[in-house]
């Protein structure tokens, strides 16, 4: 019922019920705030439990995704809103929630994603004078960075987990489990 | 304008984040100093940046960081069985929500289907997880009030609770109990008689704690009244837990949308309705008494015998189908969640954990901090049982 009449007003798509208590949706860029803030005022989703990204390196995009609870219905409600990886810009939902902003600090700083007029947004949230690739981005090499940063110390060597315990479990097939 | 009624006007409306007016931090007026990373009454690294007029608090900026580890990033580059050994340690009080949603997304995802018994003894360990935690925030609470005694009380006594999880899980701290399918062990012989034997002590104490320390005239005259949350502040902040209870709100996932066995087991959800810090103390108190409650109930409805793990592939050929789920329990601080998103490979793709912390410790400690006096906000702090390692992850 919900649904229909968000898909007929806001056009959105890719409506999956993950489980019994959660439905997961998706709505275009410059309609996301709308949305959003008519599931609060009059859908009764009143309650923001995260806002959190996932980088579709292979698309080119972010998917920024709103997860909203319902007390009323005992419902979770995640909206995905795709935005561009190049340039990433969305409308601030501050006005909305109080803790919005902090979470919108963290993107900022994990991704580089721009949240125009969220307050305190380009203060800096974990990471103090950091001047690399936002490090939760898909291409950030958490190796090379470590690498280069910290050196290599003597006597430490890690090992594939997988090509370890074949060897440790099958040393007569050469490592062959069949 | 006035200090007072630039206090004023912050509080009334729960969406203003800057003062009216900067302060003119050259007058002399003001003093800034700094509480934290590393203090006795922070429960745990974060630090507090402190503006003061005389010893009332003016402004209050937090900073996060000091324990950050990029959790969410490792776990993107490493096999689904070796995020085991790193989601516990995201909330080191509490490790055990981690382990139980980290496994329960996988198999949301993977349609895996648990034996009855491993829901019945991860309902065990997460309500011993949530009175070893409670334990730990009482001494912390009552230490923060100088009343020193309570936290070698509690702290003996968590030690008690972590006895019975070395015997049940191998670890004192970090379990890594609860993997996907079950559970790894079912109780060692003889673990009820011992574990309701640790209950008795640990209710007894209880009933000394709320002597000493609850009806205690100092911890009383300082709780009382000191950081109050006004019902606009509930869903505007996102506040859950005790932290919303102490407010008269009832909500408890495990009563709405119960998971594991919780809707077998009888508990009323309890509230208070002081909304400051004394009440919220109160709601956690009786929420240890009701885990230990829950325990009993758990030892004594528990099949003592079939299986504890479903029949799994090795876990070294783990795949999780591609998918995307957020579950969430009931944690001593309000909704715990996780966040995962897979796309059928053996590395999970993104998981995002929702601690309550992150709420509560940035904006609504910054928020509740202006107008408190120096002296109080170690206890405001700890009244809001906030997990640092869980914000930065």
């Amino acid at each position: 019922m919900l649904l229909e009449r968000l898909t007929k007003e806001f056009g959105i798509t890719d409506i999956v019920e993950r489980h019994a208590r959660m439905t997961t949706i998706k709505v275009d860029k410059d309609k996301g705030e709308r949305l959003i803030r008519e599931l609060r005022d009059r859908e009764g989703y009143v309650h923001l439990s995260f806002v959190a990204c996932v980088d579709y390196i292979e698309r080119g995009v972010f998917s920024i995704i709103y997860m909203l609870h319902s007390y009323d219905e005992k419902k979770d409600l995640g909206i995905h809103i795709e935005v561009d990886r190049e340039n990433p810009e969305m409308t601030s939902i501050h006005t909305l929630w109080a803790q919005a902003w902090t979470y919108q600090r963290e993107l900022r700083e994990m991704y580089g994603i721009n949240f125009p007029g969220s307050p305190r947004v380009d203060e800096e949230f974990c990471l103090e004078g950091w001047d690399q690739m936002p490090p939760m981005r898909r291409d950030f090499d958490t190796r090379k960075y470590s690498d280069e940063q910290f050196g290599h110390r003597e006597g430490r060597a890690s090992e594939d987990p997988r090509e370890h315990m074949k060897a440790k479990l099958y040393p007569n097939r050469g490592g062959d489990e069949q | 304008m006035t200090l007072s009624e630039q206090q004023f006007s912050r509080n009334a409306d729960p969406f203003n984040y800057e003062l009216p007016e900067p302060l003119d931090m050259a007058s002399g007026k003001y003093v800034k100093i700094w509480q934290g990373p590393q203090h006795p009454g922070i429960t745990g690294n974060m630090s507090l940046e402190l503006t003061l007029d005389g010893d009332t608090i003016v402004d209050c900026k937090t900073h996060v960081g000091y324990l950050h580890r990029g959790f969410e990033k490792l776990m993107e580059g490493r096999t689904f069985i070796q995020n085991f050994t790193v989601v516990c340690r995201i909330a080191v009080p509490e490790p055990a929500f981690n382990e139980y949603l980290y496994a329960k997304a996988i198999e949301d995802i993977s349609g895996l289907e648990v034996p009855e018994r491993a829901d019945w003894l991860r309902t065990l360990n997460l309500e011993m997880m949530r009175l070893a935690s409670f334990m730990m925030w009482i001494g912390g609470m009552s230490g923060t009030f100088g009343l020193y005694t309570v936290p070698n009380w509690t702290i003996a006594c968590r030690d008690y609770v972590l006895d019975l999880f070395e015997e049940m899980t191998g670890g004192r701290i970090y379990h890594m109990y609860m993997v996907p399918g079950g559970v790894r062990a079912p109780l060692p012989e003889g673990f009820a008689e011992r574990a309701i034997k640790v209950m008795d002590i640990a209710d007894k104490l209880i009933n000394q704690i709320e002597k000493v320390m609850f009806n205690n005239a100092v911890f009383k005259a300082r709780a009382k009244g000191l950081g109050v949350i006004t019902p606009d502040l509930i869903d505007a902040y996102g506040i859950v837990g005790p932290n919303a209870r102490g407010c008269g709100i009832k909500r408890d996932l495990r009563k709405d949308e119960p998971y594991l066995l919780y809707d077998q087991l009888d508990f009323d959800v309890i509230t208070a309705t002081g909304s400051d810090a004394y009440d919220r103390g109160l709601v956690r108190l009786e929420e240890t008494r009701q885990s230990i409650d829950l325990i009993r109930q758990c030892l004594k409805n528990m099949p003592t015998d079939g299986a504890f793990q479903a029949d799994m592939p090795n876990v070294l050929h783990w795949k999780v189908p591609a998918g995307e789920t957020y579950v969430k329990a009931e944690c001593t601080r309000g909704e715990y969640g996780y966040y995962m998103v897979t796309d059928g490979t053996e590395y999970v793709r993104r998981i995002h954990v929702r601690g309550p912390s992150y709420t509560h410790a940035i904006s609504l400690m910054e928020r509740l901090a202006v107008g408190t006096n120096i002296a109080d906000i170690a206890g405001l702090m700890v009244s809001l049982h906030t997990y640092p390692p869980e914000i930065e992850r």
